[in-house]
């Protein structure tokens, strides 16, 4: 099993959650985060001061896959999260040990 | 500190000289001003009441009447929740009841004050005329429902009047916000409405020095707007930087509520200049149309000037133009014509535009909400500016018999360096006074928690 973290643009969420739901992924837990990349932050200007703003608003997803879905997954959310501009995101993907339903007490890939 | 100080009493000392200037290139003119009927003598004769006598001829007029009511409460309006609002959204999220209950509480403070002897040395005779009024009027002694001043009842004009020395007092706020100790703050303030507001304002209106001088200020720019300013600065620098000022971000933590403030000010100040007229005449409807022009040309300087230097006009600088363009147009607003007031309210927000970036910057003062940069330059470019385009063919009403363009200017240059110095000093004294007594700074860990918390017990905003 895989656990796949993705950073990306915030407005980009919808397009990403249809099409993870498209190739079967039952599930999501999105969080909104900040952070900065290659695209860095910006600066806001208030009358004589001016302050750089390092962290941007990003939105962080996590799912958790078979490892058949692997490619799949990583390559739906790089197709609908795309834009072609800087600051796009990334996706990390990890081993994931073990995955248990709390409310039957399944295991492993049933429990996905 | 010590080196802005230094560099402040250059300021001072420039001031000075232009006042000495001013007096010499004065010397003929002084004796035909004082003889002269002045536009401001006379607006003053008619309203500086004789204490518990009504003037025989005075008759109450209801349209003027019912018209300084609703001035009054406009006025207000702009300091509750206007100036309130205003500045509350430029803090950040921790300091916003602090700043909300320091305008609340100075204005109800100084509210009480004045009925008890503010209004009294600010607009009554007294045996040292020249600098103050007396205490005859004081706890309002001697005037009834009856009293008549003008063409108002006497009640309506202390109301309105106390409105313009609780406003100025919260004004200053601006200047020290996220780390004046509360108690400190309202000792300061009560003793600087004393020594500070009530004289500047007698000489300006009670009939006293300045007004001798025949300077005009229709509604404000020494009295109100300097004083603040000035005061803010000395307090800004007598404290200290906030912690963190220049490494953290400060930036206003709700720009929407810094608009609201600013336009609930922008409209209240239609009961602040209009109404300073203390009637609903034709010198009413100039000033009225003089104060809306002013503070839109304020906001197309302010924005044009941040649109050049940074490639973008921001919601911050249009609020921050029309406070210039209403500010300068204050002691202007019914002497100069509506071109005049739309070249005043665009010049005065381009240099307060200047101040509060280039100036500020490069004294390294901390005036928290920029009262110096706004209401201080500004008021001062009003006030002089005023000389000038009051002459007839720049559309201003012109000038009284023997008196020129220059010698208004010298005139109108003298008071505001008058009040400059007296303002300055007295802040000054008064600051090392009750900093050393009260104290007027919160600790660093109240500082970095928040004052709203550690000097009020509350939060603005749970999420």
């Amino acid at each position: 099993m895989k656990f796949v973290t993705a950073v990306i643009k915030p407005f980009k969420l919808d397009e990403v959650r249809e099409a993870l739901s498209e190739i079967g992924v039952q599930g999501i837990t999105v969080t909104e985060v900040k952070g900065f990349g290659r695209q860095k932050g910006h600066t806001e200007l208030y009358r004589g001061a001016e302050y750089v703003i390092d962290f941007l608003p990003k939105v962080k997803l996590e799912v958790a896959v078979s490892d058949k879905l692997e490619k799949k997954v990583v390559e739906a959310i790089t197709k609908s999260a795309l834009t072609g501009k800087i600051g796009d995101g990334k996706i990390f993907v990890m081993d994931l040990d073990q995955v248990q339903r709390i409310r039957t007490g399944e295991t492993g890939d049933d429990a996905l | 500190m010590k080196k802005l100080f230094s560099k402040l009493g250059m300021v001072g000392l420039l001031s000075f000289l232009l006042l000495g200037f001013s007096q010499f290139g004065m010397s003929n003119e002084v004796f035909d001003l004082s003889n002269g009927t002045m536009l401001l003598a006379e607006h003053h004769e008619k309203v500086v009441p004789v204490v518990g006598v009504a003037v025989e001829e005075a008759t109450l007029d209801t349209g003027d009447t019912a018209w300084m009511i609703v001035a009054t409460i406009l006025v207000i309006v702009m300091a509750i929740p206007g100036l309130a609002l205003f500045y509350g959204g430029l803090v950040r999220a921790k300091n916003m009841l602090s700043v909300l209950m320091q305008v609340f509480v100075t204005f109800s403070l100084m509210s009480v004050l004045w009925v008890v002897y503010g209004y009294s040395l600010a607009f009554t005779e007294g045996p040292y005329n020249t600098w103050i009024g007396g205490l005859g009027a004081a706890f309002l002694g001697g005037i009834s429902g009856d009293s008549i001043s003008g063409t108002i009842p006497e009640y309506v004009f202390v109301t309105f009047q106390l409105t313009f020395a609780a406003l100025t007092p919260a004004l200053i706020v601006g200047g020290f916000a996220e780390r004046i100790k509360f108690s400190g703050m309202l000792v300061f303030l009560t003793l600087w409405l004393t020594t500070v507001y009530l004289p500047i304002c007698h000489m300006v209106w009670g009939g006293g020095l300045i007004s001798s001088w025949g300077a005009i200020d229709f509604a404000g720019g020494t009295v109100v707007h300097i004083n603040a300013g000035v005061a803010a600065l000395v307090l800004a620098i007598g404290l200290g930087k906030r912690l963190g000022y220049g490494k953290e971000v400060m930036a206003p933590h709700n720009m929407p509520m810094t608009m609201i403030g600013a336009s609930l000010l922008w409209a209240g100040w239609f009961g602040f200049n209009v109404g300073s007229e203390l009637a609903a005449d034709s010198t009413a409807g100039l000033v009225m149309i003089n104060t809306q022009v002013a503070a839109a040309s304020g906001v197309l300087g302010w924005i044009t000037m941040e649109w050049m230097a940074r490639g973008k006009p921001s919601m911050l600088g249009g609020a921050s133009g029309a406070i210039s363009g209403l500010v300068a147009i204050t002691p202007a607003c019914a002497v100069v014509g509506p071109m005049g007031a739309i070249a005043l309210g665009f010049i005065a927000s381009m240099i307060a535009y200047w101040a509060c970036t280039s100036l500020k910057k490069s004294l390294g003062y901390d005036d928290s909400l920029d009262v110096f940069g706004i209401h201080g330059v500004a008021g001062i470019v009003g006030a002089v500016g005023l000389a000038i385009l009051m002459a007839p063919q720049f559309g201003g009403v012109g000038y009284d018999e023997g008196i020129t363009m220059v010698s208004q200017l010298m005139v109108q240059a003298k008071s505001v360096g008058f009040t400059i110095i007296w303002c300055g000093v007295i802040s000054f004294i008064l600051f090392k006074i009750v900093d050393a007594t009260v104290g007027l700074r919160v600790s660093e860990e109240d500082e970095r928690a928040g004052l709203d918390t550690t000097s009020h017990g509350e939060t603005a905003y749970h999420s």
